[in-house]
Parts: structure tokens; C-alpha cells; sequence
């Protein structure tokens, strides 16, 4: 049985090439490469840890921006209804002004035309008066001359009223 | 996958020719004016010796042999020193076909030293004359030893290169594939046994691996890089488990010693009659022993499955066309199928060998800690591979 009875050439040849491996590989592979593939997960555990603290933020960012949006709105709408009511408030307190003044210079025309009126009424009877009283003078005068006189006269006068009025 | 199995196919067919190449069968199915040319071979003998075929494939030969051709062979060169102490270094061509050359040769069928090469001593007569030089030529395990090792270094090396120049990054394709057989033996083993001394084992034990993966993977390839039966070979395994013996009682612990020599057991156990003291002695050694067979008749056996189904093709062959291309189909399948699970049991064995080697060295250096069974213990560390010793103690 060839196969269980070890031959020492091999034997031999098998430690040399093995320890020459084994010395390579230990001198300067494997520790590096263990060293990067441990690196390399520690990056990438903190890399995870950062992307999830980072994703946290994102959503508390994201609950603030809603809150801030909600209270913006909420603002918006108060103001939106306040200025509303200062719009109805200015219309209004417009329109009060406005009866106001109208009303005022209602009033003030009013009183003028009433006085005016009045003025005119008074030279219009002090006209009349005054013409009543100049008639008056004239009849009495021509009283003294004749009766057709008068009465041509008295005509004539009145024909003058009648023309100054109109 | 359509390739991958066409590759297995094709390297079955190989396995055949190299068979067939051997020149033991000549009569079989595809060779029957191919044996006319045969003369010098086996002319005389028509029946096939299945077992000498398994048995020179399996074994070690001082040429390279190439499919299709047996009458050459890759030479490779002989290292030898004579009786009076002098060195002899020539090719094995010189020796091919039975040749003799500066008195040496490779001794027959009958002799003790079949298949080696012997030398004649002029100074003695008779059998006394023949004898063994010392013998340390590259014969066809050790160059496939020198691959193998070469492989490893290129594969470990590609992955340290690409750390050099991308640190941070991961790496991609064959690169990536490495890097995650690295990490499924460190983070999956090493780490979780060892723990805080993994860094000062993972090189020894990362490298084991790797080794035996090579040496198991190359075996099975049956062409010229490929092709020895390295870890089928006990001086292989011998040495590797002799190199987990020495790193697990190199620098062991007070402890381990401890446990060795002086047990807490009950004291009619230890003394006068040291009985706990021998059979742990026992154990010491029976460890690199059974890695040793463990890794050796898995590996062996599977290519002696394959060789055996694929003999049998030969050996039905002689029953007539009908046994022949229906062991041909059957055979086929079967050893196509063999070789797939040894493709499997080739990453197992590397995998068992290098667990197995972890759990000695952890237990081998355990700080001291009493009252508990540490191979229970070990064991289920094993089991809960994510938990760090430290943590698991």
C-alpha cells in the first residue's frame, strides 16, 4: 500500500514550499489584507450609523418644515381674515366719512340756497315794494291830471313789471 | 451555467483520453488501431488492471503525463544523491520507458521500491544491491505542489494589490469572490473561535485554507496544471497537520498544559498511575492524525470513485458493444456527477481542515478558567459562529 506510507521527498518538498508560503503570505499579505477588509467594515458600520443619525435629522427636519408650514399657514389665514376685516373696516368707516361729508355739503348747499332764497325773496319784495310804491307815487301823480291818463299809465307800468320779469 | 458544465464535460473527456493514455486497455472502444501501434506495451496482456490504473493515478510519478500522448511525458527534473554522497540532477526523460541512466532507474512491477527510483551499489551483489537513494526530485506532486503554491500567492496577492491601490473600496468580479472566501474563513471561523488572538493565527490558518482549496480544486482538473492527487496524498496531509500541531503547541497556554498534566479530576485519576495523563498525551497526537486521514481518504476517495466509474466503461467494454455504450452513458453521468460533488467536497475538506485547526489552537490557548468541559464549550462557539469568545465564555 504505496498510498499510506508517505514518501519523504514530498514530505520534504511540501515543508519547504509550505513554509516558504506560509512566510510570504504572513510577511506581507494577509495581516494587510485583514487589516483593510476590518477597516473597510468599520467605514462602512460608521458610514451606516452616519446615514441613519442623518435620516433621523431628515425626519425631524422634515416634521419641523411641516410644523413651520402649518404655523406659516395658520399665520397666513389670520392674517388673511384680519385683513379682510381692516378691509371691511376701511370701506365702512369710508362710506361713513363720505355720508358725512356729503351729507355736510348737503347741508351747506341747503343753507346757502335757503339763503340765497331768502336774499332773493327780499330784493325781489323790496323790488316790488319799491315798485308798488313808484307805481303808487305815479297813479297819485296823474290822479291830478286825467282819468285815461291814469289808466294808460297804470297799464304801461304793469306792462314794465310783466317785461322785467320775464 | 450552460458553460460551466460544457467545461465539466470536456474535462471528463480529458480524464478518459488520460485514461486510455495510460495504455493499459488496449482493445477499449476507441482504440482498437491505436493498439496495433502499441507494440512495446501490453501487447500480451488484453485484460485491463483497473487496480494499477487507480493506484498510478493516484500515486506520484517522476514525469508529467499529457493526454493523448503516452509516449511523452513532461519532464521534470531528478534530484538525487548516491550512496557515496553525491548529487545526481538530470531530467526524468532520461528514465522514461525504463531506461537506465548513470545506474539509476525506476524500479518494476515486483519490486519493494515500485515505481521509485533505485540505484545499484557496485560494492554488494544480489538484491542487497539495489538501493534507495535519497530522493528529493521534483517528481509531478511537488511541481504540482510548486503550482499550487504559485496560485495562492497570485490569488492572495491580486486581493492585497487591490487594498494597496483602492483602500475602502470593495472589490468586484474574481477579486470580490476572494475577498469573500477570506471573510467567510475569517469572520465565519477564525474570528468568532479566536477572538482577540485571531490576528495571530488568521495568516497561519487563512493560508491552510487557501492551500488545500488550491491542492483539492487543481487536483480534480485532470490536464497538466492540474491533475496530481495532491491532498489524496498522505505526506501532504501528514505535513499540514503536523503545522497545526506545531502552532497549536507552540506558546499554548499554562492552562492547556495544565489540563494535559494535571487535570481537575479526582486524584486516583492522575496519581500514582498518570491515566488521565496518557490519554490526554494520546489525544495530543490523535488530533493532527485524524486531520491528517480525514483530509487525505476524502480526497483520495473521490478521485478513486471517479476514476473507478470511469474505468468501468473499459472494463464493460470487453462485454460487447451493447455494455459498453450503455456503461458509457451510466459511467458518464455518474462520475460527471462525482465530480461536481468533489468540487463541493474539495471547499468542505479545506473548510473542516481549517475549522478543525481553529478549535485546536483556540483550545490550546484558553486563559485559564475552571470547572467546565472546553469542548462543549468550543463546539457550540462554533455553533453560534457571530458570538465573540470573549462574549460566549
Amino acid at each position: 500500500m504505496e498510498l499510506f506510507t508517505p514518501d519523504f521527498g514530498l514530505i520534504f518538498w511540501m515543508f519547504v514550499v509550505f513554509a516558504a508560503l506560509l512566510f510570504l503570505l504572513w510577511k506581507f499579505a494577509w495581516p494587510f489584507i485583514i487589516k483593510s477588509i476590518e477597516e473597510r467594515a468599520d467605514l462602512i458600520d460608521k458610514g451606516v450609523e452616519y446615514a441613519e443619525n442623518a435620516k433621523i435629522q431628515l425626519e425631524n427636519a422634515k416634521a419641523d418644515a411641516a410644523k413651520y408650514i402649518q404655523e406659516a399657514q395658520k399665520q397666513q389665514a389670520e392674517i388673511l381674515r384680519e385683513a379682510d376685516r381692516i378691509k371691511t373696516q376701511i370701506i365702512e368707516e369710508a362710506k361713513d366719512a363720505a355720508t358725512k361729508e356729503a351729507k355736510k355739503v348737503l347741508d351747506a348747499a341747503q343753507v346757502s340756497i335757503e339763503q340765497s332764497r331768502k336774499e332773493a325773496e327780499l330784493q325781489f319784495r323790496n323790488e316790488v315794494s319799491s315798485f308798488a310804491l313808484q307805481v303808487a307815487e305815479k297813479i297819485m301823480r296823474n290822479k291830478l291830471a286825467a282819468d285815461n291818463a291814469q289808466s294808460e299809465l297804470v297799464n304801461k307800468l304793469i306792462d314794465e313789471v310783466e317785461f322785467k320779469n320775464n | 451555467m450552460r458553460l460551466r458544465i460544457f467545461t465539466i464535460i470536456a474535462l471528463f473527456i480529458l480524464q478518459l483520453a488520460q485514461i486510455k493514455g495510460f495504455g493499459f486497455c488496449s482493445y477499449a472502444i476507441f482504440s482498437s488501431d491505436v493498439a496495433s501501434e502499441q507494440n512495446h506495451e501490453n501487447n500480451a496482456e488484453n485484460q485491463i488492471d483497473p487496480k494499477g490504473i487507480i493506484f498510478e493515478h493516484l500515486g506520484d510519478r517522476y514525469g508529467w503525463e499529457v493526454p493523448f500522448a503516452h509516449h511523452y511525458s513532461i519532464p521534470l527534473p531528478i534530484i538525487i544523491r548516491d550512496y557515496t554522497g553525491e548529487w545526481h540532477i538530470f531530467s526524468s526523460a532520461k528514465l522514461e520507458h525504463g531506461k537506465t541512466y548513470n545506474g539509476f532507474y525506476i524500479a518494476g512491477e515486483d519490486s519493494p521500491y515500485k515505481g521509485k527510483i533505485v540505484g545499484i551499489n557496485p560494492e554488494k551483489v544480489g538484491d542487497d544491491a539495489i538501493y534507495r537513494p535519497f530522493d528529493i526530485s521534483i517528481t509531478k506532486n511537488v511541481a504540482a505542489l510548486l503550482i499550487c503554491a504559485l496560485v495562492v500567492v497570485c490569488m492572495v496577492f491580486s486581493i492585497r494589490g487591490w487594498y494597496k491601490k483602492n483602500p475602502n473600496r470593495a472589490p468586484r468580479k474574481t477579486k470580490g469572490m476572494l475577498e469573500f472566501i477570506v471573510e467567510f474563513v475569517y469572520g465565519g471561523v477564525i474570528r468568532p473561535t479566536l477572538g482577540a488572538k485571531s490576528k495571530r493565527f488568521a495568516p497561519f490558518l487563512l493560508t491552510i485554507f487557501f492551500f488545500i482549496l488550491v491542492m483539492n480544486l487543481l487536483g480534480l482538473i485532470v490536464i497538466f496544471p492540474g491533475g496530481a492527487n495532491l491532498t489524496g496524498n498522505i505526506a501532504i496531509t501528514l505535513v499540514l497537520a503536523i503545522m497545526t500541531f506545531i502552532f497549536t503547541n507552540i506558546r499554548a497556554t499554562k492552562h492547556y498544559w495544565k489540563e494535559i498534566f494535571w487535570p481537575d479530576i479526582p486524584l486516583f485519576l492522575k496519581f500514582p498511575i498518570p491515566i488521565m495523563q496518557t490519554i490526554e498525551i494520546f489525544g495530543m497526537f490523535t488530533k493532527p492524525a485524524a486531520l491528517t486521514v480525514r483530509l487525505f481518504a476524502n480526497m483520495m476517495g473521490g478521485h478513486m470513485i471517479v476514476i473507478t466509474l470511469t474505468l468501468l466503461i473499459f472494463i464493460f467494454a470487453a462485454f460487447g458493444a451493447v455494455a459498453a455504450g450503455g456503461s458509457l452513458i451510466i459511467s458518464l453521468a455518474f462520475s460527471l456527477f462525482m465530480l461536481v460533488l468533489d468540487v463541493l467536497v474539495s471547499f468542505i475538506q479545506a473548510y473542516v481542515f481549517t475549522m478543525l485547526s481553529t478549535i485546536f489552537i483556540a483550545l490550546s490557548h484558553e486563559s485559564g478558567h475552571e470547572e467546565h468541559n472546553i469542548n462543549e464549550e468550543s463546539v457550540k462557539r462554533i455553533d453560534s459562529a457571530d458570538v465573540p469568545v470573549e462574549n460566549a465564555i
